[in-house]
């Protein structure tokens, strides 16, 4: 399986990701070489295999519906880059 | 509408689950915080962080899919959705693809006298996203998390429905349920419960579906008719005029009454879902769905039928009383301590009661005269204490203040006078008042015999006993 110098760049994209145009090539050629490295198990018959979801063969731990937590919300804006009236201040998103 | 075109409709409804703290972490989900007070490091996918999965939000959907007799998966499993939002700091959202909790099922709805079965293709568990807010920040944008984490079941219908007001039928029914199940508030104001439709039209008789668009969060039901039949509309008069749908999300806009095209999410079908690897696969064991099962109240349609055995109601009555499990629940408490007749009870609540409340705009929870309070009402119209037009006197009464029908009708001297002297002492005097009237109800004209009881009730301020009345006044009269 071959990506494209289109796909990598799409890819890119879904991911936000900057990615040099002079790297393209590189990442089309290091990226198909791992999905033909997956492909291999195309060849392999599954049937009868059930999709695996998690590699650790156990099952979800639930836990009681309890409030836990507390209100922690100056330590969280401290660290951010910009707050107001309490709101995280982002560039905006729809005109 | 254009009978040449056949509509196709589906919908999803996000519900809100009615837990206490969030579907992956222990903060609060209660409405109405401060900004960003009741969002901790999970809800903000600081690194490091890992979800834990509520057990309540897992019992609540269970009993979701165990009221509308679907398949419970075994074995559900957890993805990743993936998309770049504000609102959504981890970058996904935490939501379940191929194998969601609840499988298929199917839930009724009676439009226009007929019953229809409308599939539910599926409800699977997964979080709800913070907010955004556009206005007022010099040109930024405000997130508030709060909201990010709280447990929402997407609940998704099969295509189903043929028109907007089979829609509503549908949308109210499972409101209705969600509520009866206690595990949803139903509060549309406050976003507890959303709905996004899926809309097309084809020619009739054609066996494949249009191209659909899908209009987004409309928050009430009266928006839900409106946005549908107006993009039933618009797609018609596309197709008609040589255009062509397409497949786009579209934001219905009650202020102007139409849908437009919502630009900005592109790729929007571009998720790549993967199984989300912080969470396990979540299985369901039959001893567990037996656990859920015994805590199923009974349900609306079955409390329903029930009303029209028990109660002899018709199938208006019995709809109206058992539209919410709280409104059932004071109308059987309401039989229960009266003592009286169904059918009383009855008129009373879907009168009366319904009526101030919806005045008022109150709830059946916020009612301020209790099932108890108002069943010793209607016990002084059993016994023949009061009359009835007295009675909605004290009922008015009773809705201002805290008294007792007893008290009341005590301070304000409403017993009904059955001693029939003093009955007949009045009849004698206006029968000696008015001789006209008298010649004319006996040349036979029997209209006037209602000036008399009228003339009596309003010389004893409606406190007669009105078959008593009657009696007396047809005896006296005959003379």
């Amino acid at each position: 399986m071959s990506l494209t110098t289109e796909d990598v760049n799409k890819i890119a994209h879904l991911a936000r990701l900057g990615v040099d145009i002079q790297d393209v090539d590189t990442y089309a050629r290091d990226l198909s070489g791992i999905l033909d490295l997956v492909t291999q198990m195309s060849g392999l018959s599954t049937e009868g295999v059930a999709p695996m979801a998690h590699p650790m063969e156990q099952c979800q731990r639930l836990r009681p519906d309890r409030v836990t937590e507390s209100n922690m919300r100056e330590k969280f804006q401290a660290i951010a880059p910009q707050v107001e009236l309490g709101l995280y201040l982002v560039p905006k998103v729809i005109e | 509408m254009n009978s040449q075109w056949e509509v196709v409709i589906g919908l999803e409804i996000h519900a809100q689950l009615a837990t206490k703290s969030k579907i992956f972490s222990g903060a609060s989900t209660a409405y109405g915080a401060e900004p960003n007070t009741q969002a901790c490091a999970v809800d903000l996918g600081l690194p490091g962080v890992l979800p834990v999965l509520n057990q309540e939000a897992v019992r609540m959907a269970v009993k979701f899919g165990l009221a509308i007799e679907a398949e419970i998966a075994p074995y559900s499993v957890f993805a990743r959705k993936n998309y770049f939002y504000p609102d959504l700091p981890k970058g996904y959202q935490i939501s379940q693809f191929e194998l969601p909790i609840v499988g298929n099922g199917h839930l009724d709805i009676d439009v226009d006298g007929v019953t229809k079965r409308i599939g539910v293709t599926r409800a699977h568990l997964e979080e709800d996203a913070g907010k955004s807010l556009h206005e007022d920040f010099h040109g930024l944008t405000g997130i508030d998390l709060n909201r990010a984490g709280t447990p929402l079941l997407e609940i998704v219908s099969d295509p189903d429905m043929r028109s907007a007001k089979e829609a509503v039928a549908y949308m109210r029914k499972l409101h209705e349920l969600v509520r009866y199940l206690e595990i949803c508030d139903g509060n549309m104001q406050e976003g507890s419960f959303r709905c996004d439709a899926n809309v097309s039209v084809r020619p009739r008789g054609q066996a494949e579906f249009g191209t659909r668009a899908e209009i987004k969060n409309i928050n009430s039901f009266r928006f839900v008719e409106k946005a549908i039949n107006h993009e039933i509309e618009r797609q018609i008069d596309l197709i008609e005029s040589g255009g062509k749908v397409v497949q786009e999300t579209r934001l219905y806009d009650a202020n102007k009454d139409e849908t437009r095209s919502m630009r900005g999410k592109e790729e929007a079908n571009d998720y790549r879902y993967f199984p989300d690897p912080d969470l396990l696969p979540v299985e369901i064991t039959e001893a567990f769905k037996d656990e859920v099962r015994v805590t199923l109240p009974e349900l609306p349609d079955a409390k329903k039928r029930r009303f029209i055995e028990q109660y002899g109601q018709d199938d208006e009555s019995a709809a109206t009383l058992t539209s919410s499990r709280q409104l059932a629940d004071y109308y059987e408490a309401l039989v229960d301590a009266s003592g009286g007749e169904a059918k009383i009870c009855t008129n009373w609540v879907t009168g009366d009661v319904l009526g101030a409340l919806n005045k008022a705009g109150l709830e059946i929870g916020q009612c301020p005269v209790d099932a108890e309070r108002l069943a010793g009402l209607l016990k002084r119209i059993a016994d023949d204490t009061i009359s009835g037009k007295i009675a909605k006197q004290v009922f008015e009464a009773m809705w201002q203040g805290q008294e007792t029908a007893d008290q009341i009708i005590e301070s304000q001297g409403l017993k009904q006078i059955t001693d029939t002297g003093a009955i007949e002492a009045i009849i004698d005097k206006i029968i000696t008042d008015n001789p006209g009237q008298v010649e004319q109800y006996l040349s036979g004209k029997d209209k006037v015999f209602g000036f008399f009881v009228g003339q009596v009730m309003k010389e004893m301020q409606g406190k007669a006993n009105p078959a008593e009345v009657n009696k007396i006044l047809k005896t006296k009269l005959k003379r």
